[in-house]
């Protein structure tokens, strides 16, 4: 195979504030220095890392910094990040709306890119009208168009409004048709930012479909940035992880996916987790709330049959009755597998603090890491219940060995397919007169 | 190592000054003239008088021209009907005025479309130079009415009108050049810094009393002002178009010599500078 597009150390370096007096004082200081006195330039030294919650001392920031990888023909590249992280200036500049500060991309055939659904509509003009104005910003020719407008139209499933100023569409139906222009298009690189978010499941569904057409059966190089991580694992093979405006993490999109998230999540393998406000979910009472949550064997790392036992420490404010504690399993991925409420009850009293010891018996987790998320509360689905405090995936679990005479299924267990819990199970023949 | 040439886009952070890519614009001629179709067909809808608006604003100001320079301030029409003479400088300056106006803020206009995909950006102020002509025909067409109706009923035959009306596509072709060129070049010159930009309107209505719409270069008596009202290189154009009309203005080959290439430096600036700004203006708008 061979690479189709290059990143070479791209940067972008972008200045705070507003554009004001002192921007021109600032422009013609960089315009002597560089152009006049033949020295570098004295902004681009001082450029911070791009972090977005801290304040920094200067005024310019890199928004993105050194990213080099190489993409091969056909591949799917998912971009994953926090917000801020970069993703959207790496598309801007891979589809040339902005130039990069430095570095140089290079790229075989065409980018096709499609930031946002519906660029250019017209809200006076009908659908017809505004699917050749949205392919010809693309890039499509009338020609081209006009060859594919059935397709389109069949594609967008708004035939019968078609011929209606795009004004009087709801937002769905324009993505829609939207989509459907961008999805008949035909560059060797597609550039897509986060168009799925919008659309209903079915049309999501059809979007990811043609997505994968695109990239599978016509051998076309994709680039993908989304939030959506079941979609990027779903649609890309490999994944570039940006953090702060560098690249933090590049490998196949299962583990790209798994990277982020683990980070995201404040990845927290600690044996024993002290609970801080930040990890609380604000707008809860804390009449019940939590202190610490303890891995009882001394680290968190449990074979795929072995009970997870956690200690825990709660603290009330008020005195409260029919307390019960409940944690939620998670993927890295954000996926709820399971969740236990506690059978047994417990009363508090005020300013009271007491230990828990709190069994799971395992469900049968695959390899892999897992998120532990807690709830204290009173009630029950029946009567309506009420948490005092939760805190989200407080901690992990990492389940490292399988159960035994399970190894070799192990070993090529595909989570996306199958999930990730192993059933326990059994198979018993019956004679025929037990039927 | 692969072979350098088998790239074929490569986006970096400068291209070289003069690096205009016109092929690529070429290919884009199928978006510019559906911008252009845009621009009309969206221009008026939802107005009850529709495109009647392109022959009222006209007329109004022809009539508004009549009682204020004439009717007040008595300059002199050349010894024209006063609505056929306000009506020619009408028609040349509003076509230039408009496209300006359009090519002035391409940037700042369109940079919600600019944000999100790449095209060429030229292809903007061309097709507004290009629709702004729907506008223009019209006004023509009424220009034209009103000079039948001179000509042939009010008072036949005392309008001189000469080959040199063949000359008006040139004449609008160089109104547009310079509009386009005026306009690109500003519009790169105001992505980051807008003062330019509140000084725009005032400064094209300046223009246009330098220009002699509303007053013939035969009332200037003296030599060295004559000189500087020359020396706008729209002066040349509506003279000419008030010459091969009307038969009465100031023509010479020189002076449309001079617009000519005034308007290809202008266009030629504006182009390269236009050429260097788009690709950084999104950071700056």
């Amino acid at each position: 195979m061979s690479t189709a597009i290059e990143f070479n150390n791209i940067s972008k370096l972008y200045r705070l504030g507003l554009v004001s007096t002192g921007t021109l004082s600032h422009d013609l200081k960089r315009w002597w220095t560089v152009n006049v006195r033949r020295r570098e330039d004295p902004y681009m030294k001082i450029g911070e890392v791009n972090d977005r919650s801290s304040r920094g001392g200067s005024d310019y920031v890199w928004a993105l910094k050194d990213i080099d990888f190489k993409v091969e023909q056909g591949d799917v590249v998912g971009i994953i990040g926090k917000n801020g992280a970069g993703k959207s200036t790496l598309l801007k500049i891979l589809s040339r709306v902005t130039a990069p500060t430095t570095g140089s991309i290079r790229a075989k055939g065409r980018i096709g890119s499609l930031l946002e659904v519906g660029t250019g509509f017209h809200p006076e003009m009908t659908g017809r009208e505004n699917i050749y104005m949205n392919g010809a910003i693309l890039g499509m020719s009338k020609a081209e168009i006009t060859r594919k407008l059935d397709e389109i139209i069949d594609f967008s499933g708004c035939e019968r409004y078609i011929d209606t100023p795009v004004k009087r569409y709801s937002s769905g139906m324009m993505v829609r048709l939207g989509f459907a222009v961008a999805a008949h298009l035909d560059p060797e690189i597609l550039v897509v930012d986060e168009v799925l978010a919008v659309g209903d499941a079915e049309f999501q569904k059809k979007a990811i479909g043609k997505m994968q057409d695109v990239s599978r059966g016509e051998g076309r190089t994709v680039l993908f940035v989304s939030h959506n991580m079941a979609a990027v694992r779903k649609l890309c093979r490999q994944g570039v992880v940006l953090d702060n405006g560098q690249m933090s993490y590049i490998g196949t999109a299962h583990d790209a996916v798994e990277k982020y998230m683990l980070d995201k999540n404040t990845y927290n393998s600690e044996v024993r987790t002290i609970v801080t406000p930040e990890m609380r979910d604000i707008n809860r009472s804390l009449k019940v709330k939590f202190i610490s949550i303890e891995h009882a064997k001394g680290d968190n790392t449990y074979a795929a049959d072995e009970d997870i036992v956690l200690l825990i420490e709660v603290k009330s404010d008020k005195s409260v009755e029919h307390c019960r504690i409940n944690c939620t399993i998670r993927t890295t991925d954000d996926l709820s597998i399971c969740t236990n409420s506690s059978t047994k009850y417990f009363n508090i009293g005020q300013g009271e603090s007491k230990r828990f010891r709190y069994t799971l018996h395992n469900p049968g987790l695959v390899v892999g890491n897992y998120l532990l998320s807690f709830s204290v509360g009173v009630g029950n689905a029946e009567e309506g219940e009420t948490n005092f405090d939760v805190v989200t995936n407080a901690t992990s679990i990492n389940i490292d060995r399988p159960r035994k005479n399970e190894e070799s299924y192990f070993l090529k267990w595909d989570t996306f397919s199958w999930g990730h819990i192993l059933m326990e199970n059994s198979l018993e023949e019956l004679s025929s007169c037990d039927m | 190592m692969e072979r350098e040439d088998n790239w074929t886009t490569v986006i970096q952070p400068k291209e070289r000054l003069l690096h205009v890519d016109f092929a690529e614009l070429w290919h884009y001629r199928d978006l510019c003239m559906l911008f252009v179709r845009r621009n009309i067909t969206t221009q008026y809808k939802q107005t009850v008088l529709g495109p009647l608006w392109y022959i009222v604003q006209p007329v109004l100001t022809v009539l508004m021209y009549m009682v204020v320079f004439r009717g007040i301030a008595n300059i002199s029409t050349d010894g024209l009907p006063e609505p056929l003479f306000y009506m020619a400088g009408v028609c040349m300056w509003q076509y230039f005025s408009d496209c300006l106006g359009k090519t002035s803020s391409t940037f700042v206009d369109n940079a919600s479309i600019f944000g999100k995909v790449y095209f060429p950006r030229m292809v903007m102020p061309i097709a507004s130079v290009l629709s702004n002509l729907l506008r223009f025909g019209i006004q023509f067409a009424l220009f034209l009415v009103i000079y039948a109706i001179y000509q042939i009923f009010v008072i036949p035959g005392q309008i001189h009108t000469n080959l040199y009306a063949l000359l008006t596509p040139v004449l609008v072709l160089l109104l547009a050049m310079m509009a386009l060129g005026f306009g690109v070049l500003f519009s790169s010159l105001t992505t980051k810094y807008r003062d330019l930009r509140l000084l725009l309107d005032f400064f094209v209505r300046l223009w246009m009393y330098a220009t002699p719409v509303v007053w013939p270069m035969s009332t200037i008596s003296n030599a060295k002002l004559h000189l500087a009202m020359s020396l706008n290189p729209l002066t040349p154009v509506v003279e000419a178009f008030k010459y091969g009309f009307l038969g009465a203005g100031e023509f010479s080959w020189g002076g449309l010599a001079y617009s000519a290439a005034f308007a290809v430096v202008l266009l030629a600036v504006g182009v390269v500078l236009f050429n260097r700004v788009q690709r950084t203006f999104m950071d700056t708008v």
